[in-house]
């Protein structure tokens, strides 16, 4: 079944993409390879017939956020990590960081287990096949999202506002008083 | 084979060759008018007036020799110049170029004009065009050059930061249209106001139009804002220590961005296929006349006005250009409210 055949193609490419994201050694490819991780889950929000929510995607974070990423590492010319200068004494590699930050990762993969594990639910067929309306059409989308979930997307903007401001106070240098 | 599915590979293929027609014809065209704005012929030995010139560009640049900086890195370096290009053709996929034909009675139901028709078709051109900016910053940083590195991160700051008004005054457009399909925003355009003025959506976004052709001008790197090529400072930019087919493809990718954001901005705001007096079957002809003014300011542009400073076009983008868009966008969203409330 050829739907079947790009489901798998699509996230062994994410997974195998974003395995190799934490893999290399020169940020510049991770980037680029968070990128592609990106184009493939793209892929699948299409086959689950979301247009919309796989071009959001693709424009906001492989479009924008990634090549502010890619500007950041450019612009510092980060030197490849060596394995030989492994710095012991960084305040995330201390015992304590590292035995929680295990303990997180084997929390959410009990989570993962979990939530497979009663995959039911899975073999229902979504959005459009379901016979409904097609949710993920752009004018239902911002129907839904201006009328039963107002709160959350003023609160998501006031979020966002609230970073900028930050981020823009932060960056700005303190003029010297002549 | 069926003569439907036939037509319609004809219809995709057809595009494709255009596309590759209108990066030598631009070129043809840049230099010509070049010539004659500063009053001589501009390419004139190869073929009657130079009309072959682009075939023997594209001839001598098949033959260079390919070089790489022993610095530069390997992957990247190759990978740029394609990535700029398919980019650049991808980007053409939900551009409607004429309204539906049956070939003159060759088929039963009508097929569309363009490579594909989807709903969502303003948000798959704008993603792809976004795609478009990595071929220029990694051929600027691989290049392990100082002037492409610099090429490299003026084009990334700047395509990100035009970015913003030329969808925010997209938006309007959608707003008025009432979908994201170009083919259908394009129909939204057909017929008269009072009797004599086209409905075209340029009179109701005049300003929208002029911050989209801004915009699009900084997206395409085009003088007055070519800054991540700018020779006097930069030699060539993030293209410097590229040669033969490699170099060629970044033109290239250039040109066919200028003619998507051409086609765009026909589709968008200047009534597509659509004239008065002119039967639907010549809309294509139509069409190819609003692209190739488009096309004709653009390089009217570039050899009139001087380049800008890198601050004063980051200025003006942020400060100037972004503040209109979004007055646009208010302004477009209250009077809509108001007569459709």
């Amino acid at each position: 079944m050829p739907e079947t055949l790009v489901f798998y193609l699509f996230s062994g490419l994410a997974i195998v993409a974003s395995a190799l994201v934490i893999g290399q050694r020169n940020p510049m490819y991770s980037v680029l390879l968070l990128v592609l991780s990106f184009a493939a889950i793209a892929g699948l929000f299409l086959q689950l017939d979301a247009p919309f929510l796989a071009l959001a995607l693709m424009i906001v974070y492989a479009g924008a956020i990634m090549v502010l990423f890619l500007f950041v590492v450019m612009l510092l010319n980060a030197p490849q990590e060596d394995a030989l200068t492994w710095d012991r004494a960084h305040p995330l590699r201390h015992p304590v960081v590292t035995r929680f930050g295990t303990l997180l990762a084997v929390v959410l993969s009990v989570e993962l287990a979990y939530a497979l594990m009663r995959g039911n639910d899975l073999a229902q067929p979504v959005g459009s096949r379901a016979g409904g309306e097609l949710v993920s059409s752009v004018r239902e989308l911002g129907r839904v999202l201006f009328t039963d979930y107002m709160f959350a997307f003023e609160a998501t903007s006031i979020l966002i506002l609230v970073a900028m401001v930050g981020a823009v106070i932060l960056a700005r240098r303190e003029r010297e008083p002549s | 084979m069926d003569l439907r599915l036939l037509l319609q590979l004809a219809v995709i293929g057809f595009t494709f060759f255009m596309l590759i027609n209108a990066s030598a014809l631009l070129v043809l065209a840049e230099r010509k008018v070049m010539g004659f704005m500063q009053q001589r012929y501009g390419p004139y030995l190869v073929g009657p007036h130079g009309a072959l010139q682009p075939l023997a560009d594209i001839l001598k640049l098949l033959f260079k020799e390919e070089l790489r900086p022993k610095g530069a890195d390997k992957w990247l370096f190759t990978l740029a110049p394609i990535l700029s290009v398919t980019a650049a053709f991808a980007a053409f996929a939900t551009v409607p170029w004429g309204a539906e034909t049956t070939f003159f009675g060759l088929l039963d139901e009508p097929i569309k004009l363009g490579v594909a028709d989807v709903n969502v078709g303003l948000l798959v051109i704008f993603a792809i065009t976004s795609m478009g900016v990595y071929g220029i910053v990694l051929a600027g940083w691989s290049s392990n050059s100082k002037y492409s590195l610099f090429g490299g991160l003026r084009a990334s700051a700047q395509m990100i930061s035009y970015e913003l008004s030329y969808a925010t005054s997209l938006a309007a457009v959608v707003m008025l249209a009432g979908s994201l399909s170009v083919r259908e925003i394009v129909d939204s355009q057909a017929g008269l106001w009072f009797g004599f003025i086209p409905r075209w959506l340029i009179f109701l976004q005049p300003v929208g139009f002029l911050v989209y052709a801004i915009a699009g001008v900084a997206e395409t790197n085009r003088a007055p804002f070519d800054f991540p090529e700018a020779e006097q400072e930069l030699v060539a930019g993030y293209n410097t220590e590229y040669s033969s087919v490699r170099f060629a493809l970044f033109p290239q990718a250039e040109y066919i961005n200028m003619a998507t954001m051409s086609a765009v901005a026909s589709d968008l705001y200047l009534g597509g296929w659509h004239f008065p007096g002119v039967p639907v079957w010549l809309g294509w002809a139509v069409f190819l006349a609003k692209v190739g003014a488009f096309l004709f300011f653009y390089i009217w542009m570039r050899w009139t006005l001087p380049r800008y400073r890198y601050d004063q076009l980051m200025g003006f983008g942020w400060k100037f250009l972004l503040p209109l868009s979004v007055v646009n966008l208010i302004a477009t969203a209250g009077v809509w409210l108001y007569f459709n409330a």
